[in-house]
């Protein structure tokens, strides 16, 4: 008898594909979520694949610190026009300006945060109804119990208690005016998955992924990048070292690894070892155990 | 070499080591990180456990971390070299029955854990009714806390034989049990040394080799449309994910509900065009004429088509925390589709305990009931019991916007009257079970018990349906031969004999059919009652006859079987010339040529004819009659 099985890439792949098909049909103005990051670029090749041929039918959205590394804008600024995709950019820094972020000061100030204000000031001001992004079930604890569709106030604020159950693939999203829902396609996969399926579709990345010489400042067992943002405090010191991210988001917080791991073959296989969650090299995820929670409720991802 | 992918759900309650068993897969598959690892034992340390508390890997929101339990469906992720696991963790307490319906609508597999302290209590029982309710194939036991009982062999051979007992009732199929600590991890991903006795696979063996894939249906070719392309006037593709089934270029497709048809063109993905595409795969279709199609119709092959209803039977699983209001009108979504829906009877409700059903008035939120619904347009579906993806549906309170209830589709709807026990009325108007005005049942001064007690077997009906010439009478007179030889009661009603006398007075114009069944009906039924095996050899085209005739005999004592047999042989063999009659008009209203056969949508089982020696057939009848424990 002919084998119908499909290898879990293709199953997972699939469920993307559906899960994406449905924010389009069922929402009138969906965004996708986009930050230059290894997550946020197979999710845009899976809105590339799911429409195909016809473009993307949502914007993305990018919501910068201004604390990004200068290789992860150059890399978004030119796989948006490989992909023909439209991209709205917000920042951070002009929420500061109006006076609806406050800046932390000092040498562990981290505008993380505040992506969280600058993100709902610019859902409210576009009035999308969806946001599509690349968070993962596997990456942290509160995110287990995540929704495909999750379901937020009218202050774009999750409520654990209060999520509809999601049963097969029928995804419920109906809702009030104001309301809104971030869309989570990808909740199904892990770390390696990402990176498998990075290699298995040969999708290209920001060079910051794979290994390279960076000047880097020891800090709580994290390596941060030295930078204008970062800075020695104290008796840390700037070391060179043979690096390379496992994610890339605000300087401030996203750590790397000591890697020779150049080739995305040498990832996977570093992946697959791997003895320490992605999310551990991230420093706004050790401030508290239920950190990532709390910061959920407030609307991030 | 592929990685599989393997969907599981696990169910037990806060005592029985559920989370600490998920807690022991991840930690043994070193699936789990040392970040990971440092911080559940801090957390352990400051609440001053003993040891290290693998449960909380899984216990994730910190209200539940708290209070120590879980309270939410949670997704865990491990992989092994050859599978991907994902987990749907889900809580068993009483409450969260929607828990543990949510976590199995999408499993393969179904973890029931059982304290082997405790034996099988309720709620290891109403696992496995949910597990088998949202038709999970594969349900695995685990005997668990072997350590505490020392791993005594009649301990757990016990609780096998009792959980055994249970599911034999269930219509469970692959059931497999395991004993295992998961707090020291004997059985779970290496063989334990402590129980010699056990000579069966570990959990992890069992979970990375099960058959996976086997609640897909690969026949019923079912694309629900879930979003028109239209890049440019040249191209205009419908997006969607194969429900079930397959499809290639060239097929001949309808679609619903305009029921147009249309031959496929192309099978397009990014990564170039397709041969064949198969369920679960996300592709575009295009279709070689130019027919208005939207978000919500669902393309068929021609000659293989859904039940279409609005009006629709089906087990439903109450979700919201208001209880159901039959006076309010709900949002039904189905695969692509959203419809309103007035649920125009709540049938029963089904203990989920006890299995039992009563009468009820309403659903609260984690009850289970049959209920009838109305739907404002008909709905393309199959059973979900022959396929999951066509078959459910979830209920949307439109003033809350919230998903207040899972459903699963039976079939067409049908009268209360005629599912509840010991009331004996259908509910098609066509076949409508009429009392005489002032006769009262006489009760026989026998009872079927006694009769079956003299007899030494059970009464049931066997209904053979098919078109003319298949072999229905030729089996049935076989089988009767053979009960006879085992000295069972038997009666053999055949349309032919009984058109000479009972029913001389009728022709075979469709209401005539229809009339003929339903005294055939109430003969086999009067003879049932007298504990005889009945065996009616009908061509019986239409379903709802024959639903009919199932609708007057009780649950497990008629046995609808489909003499199948392809049309073309038939025309060949045509023993009795009526095909050549029927294709030259000279006979009208001929099944299978000029009048409909509804193929039987759940036979108790199909004999094929035109494949198998009558002998052959005869032994599947036996053997089927024989598990039933009918004779």
């Amino acid at each position: 008898m002919k084998s119908y099985l499909q290898s879990h890439l293709k199953q997972l792949e699939s469920e993307a594909i559906y899960v994406m098909r449905e924010v389009a049909a069922q929402f009138e103005n969906p965004v996708l979520l986009f930050s230059g990051g290894k997550d946020s670029i197979v999710m845009a090749h899976l809105a590339y694949k799911a429409f195909y041929p016809a473009k993307i039918p949502y914007p993305l959205l990018h919501v910068d610190t201004g604390h990004n590394f200068d290789e992860t804008i150059a890399f978004r600024d030119k796989y948006v026009e490989k992909i023909d995709a439209k991209l709205i950019v917000r920042y951070v820094q002009n929420s500061i300006d109006n006076g609806t972020a406050v800046e932390e000061t000092g040498p562990y100030a981290s505008r993380n945060g505040l992506q969280t204000i600058t993100l709902l000031e610019a859902l409210n001001e576009f009035k999308f109804e969806a946001a599509l992004g690349g968070a993962r079930r596997d990456e942290e604890k509160a995110r287990s119990k995540e929704r495909f569709f999750s379901h937020r106030d009218a202050f774009g604020q999750w409520d654990p208690k209060n999520q509809r159950p999601e049963l097969w693939n029928i995804y419920n999203g109906q809702k009030k005016p104001k309301e809104s829902f971030r869309v989570f396609p990808i909740s199904n996969w892990t770390e390696l998955d990402v990176w498998m399926y990075v290699q298995q579709e040969g999708i290209e990345l920001p060079n910051l992924y794979f290994s390279h010489q960076r000047d880097v400042i020891k800090r709580d067992g994290v390596l941060l990048a030295a930078s204008d943002v970062v800075y020695p405090v104290g008796d840390e010191t700037i070391e060179t070292m043979t690096v390379r991210f496992r994610t890339i988001g605000d300087m401030t917080c996203t750590g790397a690894v000591e890697s020779p791991a150049a080739t995305i073959e040498d990832i996977v296989d570093e992946v697959a070892s791997a003895r320490v969650t992605e999310r551990g090299a991230r420093a706004d995820d050790q401030r508290s155990e239920a950190a990532m929670e709390d910061r959920k409720k407030q609307g991030y991802f | 070499m592929t990685i599989e992918l393997l969907r599981f759900t696990t169910a037990g309650s806060v005592d029985d080591g559920k989370s600490t068993l998920i807690g022991r897969m991840l930690y043994d598959t070193k699936s789990l990180f040392e970040d990971q690892i440092e911080q559940i034992e801090a957390v352990s340390a400051k609440r001053g456990d003993e040891y290290v508390d693998l449960a909380l890997f899984t216990d994730g929101l910190r209200a539940e971390r708290e209070q120590k339990i879980t309270i939410d469906v949670a997704y865990r992720y491990f992989a092994t070299p050859r599978r991907k696991f994902i987990i749907a963790d889900t809580p068993g307490h009483i409450q969260y029955t929607r828990n543990m319906v949510t976590g199995a609508s999408t499993a393969e597999l179904a973890i029931v854990l059982i304290d082997a302290r405790k034996g099988v209590l309720t709620q290891s029982k109403r696992h496995g009714f949910i597990a088998t309710l949202l038709q999970i194939p594969h349900i695995v036991v685990a005997i668990n806390k072997m350590d505490l009982v020392d791993y005594d062999e009649d301990t757990y051979r016990a609780i096998v034989s009792d959980y055994r007992d249970f599911v034999s009732k269930l219509n469970a199929k692959n059931v497999t049990y395991i004993p295992v600590s998961a707090l020291v991890g004997d059985n779970v991903v290496d063989p334990s040394q402590n129980t010699p006795w056990y000579e069966g696979p570990t959990l992890l063996h069992h979970l990375e080799n099960v058959n996976v894939g086997a609640s897909r249906n690969y026949t019923d070719f079912r694309f629900p449309v879930q979003y028109v392309l239209r890049p440019n006037q040249n191209f205009r593709g419908y997006a969607g994910q194969l429900a079930s089934g397959r499809v290639r270029p060239g097929d001949e497709v309808v679609v619903f509900p305009s029921g147009l048809e249309s031959t496929i063109k192309e099978v397009v993905t990014a990564n170039g065009n397709l041969e064949e595409a198969i369920a679960g795969d996300s592709v575009v279709l295009t279709l070689n004429d130019e027919i208005d199609i939207s978000r919500g119709d669902m393309i068929v092959r021609t000659g293989n088509l859904p039940q279409k209803s609005n009006e629709l039977d089906a087990t439903i699983c109450w979700m919201g925390e208001d209880p159901f209001d039959p006076s309010k009108t709900y949002q039904l979504q189905h695969t692509t589709r959203v419809v309103r829906a007035m649920v125009t009877e709540l049938t029963y409700r089904i203990d989920v305990d006890t299995m039992h059903r009563t009468p009820a008035e309403v659903l609260k939120l984690n009850e289970i009931g049959r209920v009838q619904l109305t739907t404002t347009q008909p709905l393309f579906y199959d059973r979900y019991n022959t396929n999951r993806a066509s078959g459910s549906f979830v209920l949307i309170d439109p003033a809350t916007n919230n998903t207040v209830a899972a459903g699963m589709i039976r079939g067409e709807s049908r009268d209360v009257d005629d599912l509840m026990e010991g009331e004996t009325k259908a509910d098609d108007t066509a076949t409508r079970r009429e009392r005489s005005e002032n006769v009262v049942w006489e009760a026989g001064a026998l009872d079927l018990a006694e009769r079956e007690r003299l007899n030494g077997h059970k009464g049931a009906v066997l209904w053979f349906t098919g078109l003319s010439g298949s072999g229905k009478s030729t089996i049935a007179k076989l089988l009767e031969r053979r009960l006879y030889e085992r000295k069972i009661h038997t009666m053999f009603l055949d349309g032919d004999n009984l058109r000479h006398g009972l029913n001389g007075d009728l022709g075979f114009a469709p209401e005539d059919r229809v009339e003929n069944i339903r005294r055939v009906s109430e003969v086999a039924s009067l003879g049932y009652a007298h504990g005889n095996v009945v065996l009616c050899s009908f061509i019986s085209p239409y379903q709802r006859d024959r639903n009919f005739a199932r609708s007057i005999v009780p649950d497990g004592n008629f046995f609808e079987i489909f003499a199948k047999c392809d049309l073309e042989v038939l025309k060949r063999r045509d023993p009795k010339g009526l095909y050549a009659k029927a294709l030259s008009g000279e006979i009208k209203n001929f099944t299978g040529i000029s009048a409909p056969y509804e193929a039987p949508e759940q036979p108790e089982l199909v004999i094929e004819t035109d494949v198998a020696t009558p002998e052959q057939l005869v032994d599947q009848l036996i053997e089927m009659l024989e598990t039933a424990g009918i004779i």
